[in-house]
């Protein structure tokens, strides 16, 4: 499904590669750790599935598209198919949460309707149902990472790429967002997460893959967090 | 998903943020009313200006006396001849009974005058025409075909008593290069004006959008597309403008009523407060379309920025 074909990305002439030669393919409905040290290349590494950054050298596939070969308009109906959660929350600050969530299903076109039954739903989901009109400065910082979650997944996405999503929580949190994720993963999405923590990873006890200084060093089916 | 579905979703998330960061909203209009304001201070300065100039340039005329033996209908045929010039705007006849009447009506406070007019029995003056040109710059050469006239003895040159354009000649001249360099220089500061307050505008618009950029990013980010990103700045933009004009426009009243008096006695004929109401139109329109432009122009070019392929 997803195919990282010998991916190397140089930020600019001189620079080390953050990312070198990587060749990896994710199945549907996988649930993958991605670990390693600061400036391993992790997120370099998924920010090329939403074309954020895009390869030096080979390329990156969704299905049978290339990513970096996409037009501006199939690039937005790919990042509508994937879902993304950040370290930092990334909500709308000007927006409450109804609007945040319901912002995604506008922007993919969906009626007004499906909006009104589908948020609410969603936030159930992560169980915060009773903050529908807080605003995010109103919400601590897990629950505004449940509400992130929410937003990435509230379109049905294939894909839910979750960048750190655990670095700015307090490990109670943290162990609340991984549950979401593993729930999220049990429903058939297919999770991409990177994280320094070695408990989410050893308790999550899935595939992990670890890379180090732009390489993948290690490929486990069922792995630890070993660096 | 239709048109006015995205239209009215646009719309609702413009007026929101417009509303929601009410501090970045309140200087971007304020801001934008200092401009507005200087466009429209620019608008009646320039009228004034015009206006004092229009004056000042039908003040100049060059005016040929005739002797008092001259016949009427000869006085024509010259007043018919100056008509044909292109230069020329207009002819004014000052028969010899007016020229009388205005005289005395002009001296009516002076007695010994008077008395002296009446003591000479019959009317001293001569019949006039007062000479209009088109450009103040003309008047050298209208004088020029009236002493080519007188000089080469014609029916109707000898008529011509004295051209009074050279005792102004001076005058005229330097009038008329005042009048051009304050017009030049008027349309000059005028422009370096607008231009400085629309810089500043458009600068205020970009740090209230620059706020927003990771607002952007993560729409980027969801898959929105470039207009649906863009179109509630657009229209935050176009609110700003609309409000600055709606404030310029409520306190250009009392600002004019305010100075309007004095700027007629400063003036002669214009007063700012009439100008303003007789061409409220024309004000609405450019300050309304110069608000709601400068604001939708800016947020586009601004949000340009942080849109990523």
């Amino acid at each position: 499904m997803i195919h990282f074909d010998k991916v190397t990305k140089i930020y600019y002439d001189g620079a080390p590669p953050a990312v070198e030669d990587v060749t990896l393919s994710v199945d549907p409905g996988e649930f993958v750790s991605v670990v390693g040290h600061s400036g391993a290349g992790k997120t370099t590494l998924l920010k090329m599935l939403f074309a954020e950054v895009l390869p030096t050298e080979g390329s990156v596939y969704f299905g049978s598209r290339e990513i970096p070969k996409l037009s501006s308009r199939e690039l937005l109906l790919l990042r509508r198919n994937i879902g993304t959660v950040f370290q930092d929350f990334r909500l709308i600050p000007t927006k409450n949460v109804y609007e945040n969530i319901a912002f995604a299903l506008e922007v993919a076109g969906k009626s007004d309707e499906d909006i009104q039954a589908d948020v609410p739903h969603v936030l159930e989901l992560v169980g915060l149902a009773d903050k529908i009109w807080s605003f995010p400065h109103e919400l601590s910082g897990g629950e505004q990472q449940r509400i992130a979650i929410a937003r990435a997944i509230v379109n049905q996405p294939e894909v839910l790429i979750a960048d750190e999503p655990t670095g700015n929580l307090d490990p109670i949190n943290a162990h609340d967002v991984v549950e979401i994720l593993k729930k999220i993963n049990d429903l058939g999405t297919t999770v991409l997460l990177t994280t320094h923590n070695k408990g989410i990873v050893d308790a999550i006890g899935r595939r992990v893959v670890t890379m180090d200084q732009g390489r993948v060093v290690r490929d486990e089916k069922k792995g630890k967090y070993v660096i | 998903m239709s048109f006015w579905t995205n239209m009215k979703r646009v719309a609702r998330y413009g007026v929101a943020g417009f509303v929601r960061n009410g501090f970045v909203s309140l200087a971007a209009v304020l801001i934008m009313s200092i401009t507005l304001f200087v466009i429209a201070g620019l608008m009646l300065a320039g009228a004034a200006l015009q206006s004092t100039l229009t004056d000042l340039t039908n003040k100049v005329d060059v005016t040929v006396y005739f002797l008092t033996s001259a016949e009427e209908e000869k006085i024509m045929d010259t007043k018919r001849a100056l008509e044909a010039l292109p230069e020329v705007a207009l002819v004014t006849y000052v028969s010899r009974e007016q020229a009388l009447s205005d005289f005395r009506e002009r001296h009516k406070n002076d007695q010994p005058i008077l008395s002296a007019l009446d003591e000479l029995g019959e009317n001293p003056l001569g019949a006039s025409l007062e000479i209009r040109a088109k450009e103040t710059s003309q008047y050298g050469s209208i004088a020029a075909y009236l002493d080519s006239q007188q000089q080469s003895g014609t029916e109707t040159g000898k008529t011509i008593d004295r051209i009074n354009y050279y005792q102004n000649k001076t005058a005229i001249e330097r009038l008329g290069s005042i009048i051009d360099t304050s017009r030049t220089l008027g349309y000059t500061i005028a422009a370096v004006l607008a231009l400085a307050s629309v810089l500043i505008a458009f600068n205020t618009i970009r740090l209230a959008i620059y706020t927003a950029r990771d607002e952007i990013g993560v729409m980027n980010i969801v898959g929105a597309g470039r207009w649906y990103v863009r179109g509630p700045f657009m229209i935050a933009g176009v609110l700003y403008g609309v409000v600055s004009a709606i404030i310029v426009l409520l306190l250009l009243y009392p600002v004019t009523i305010w100075i309007g008096p004095g700027s007629e006695r400063f003036l002669g004929s214009f007063n700012v407060f009439t100008y303003f109401t007789d061409m409220f139109p024309l004000f609405f329109l450019v300050i309304t379309g110069a608000g709601i432009l400068l604001g939708a122009v800016s947020s586009y070019l601004a949000v340009r920025r942080y849109l990523r392929s």
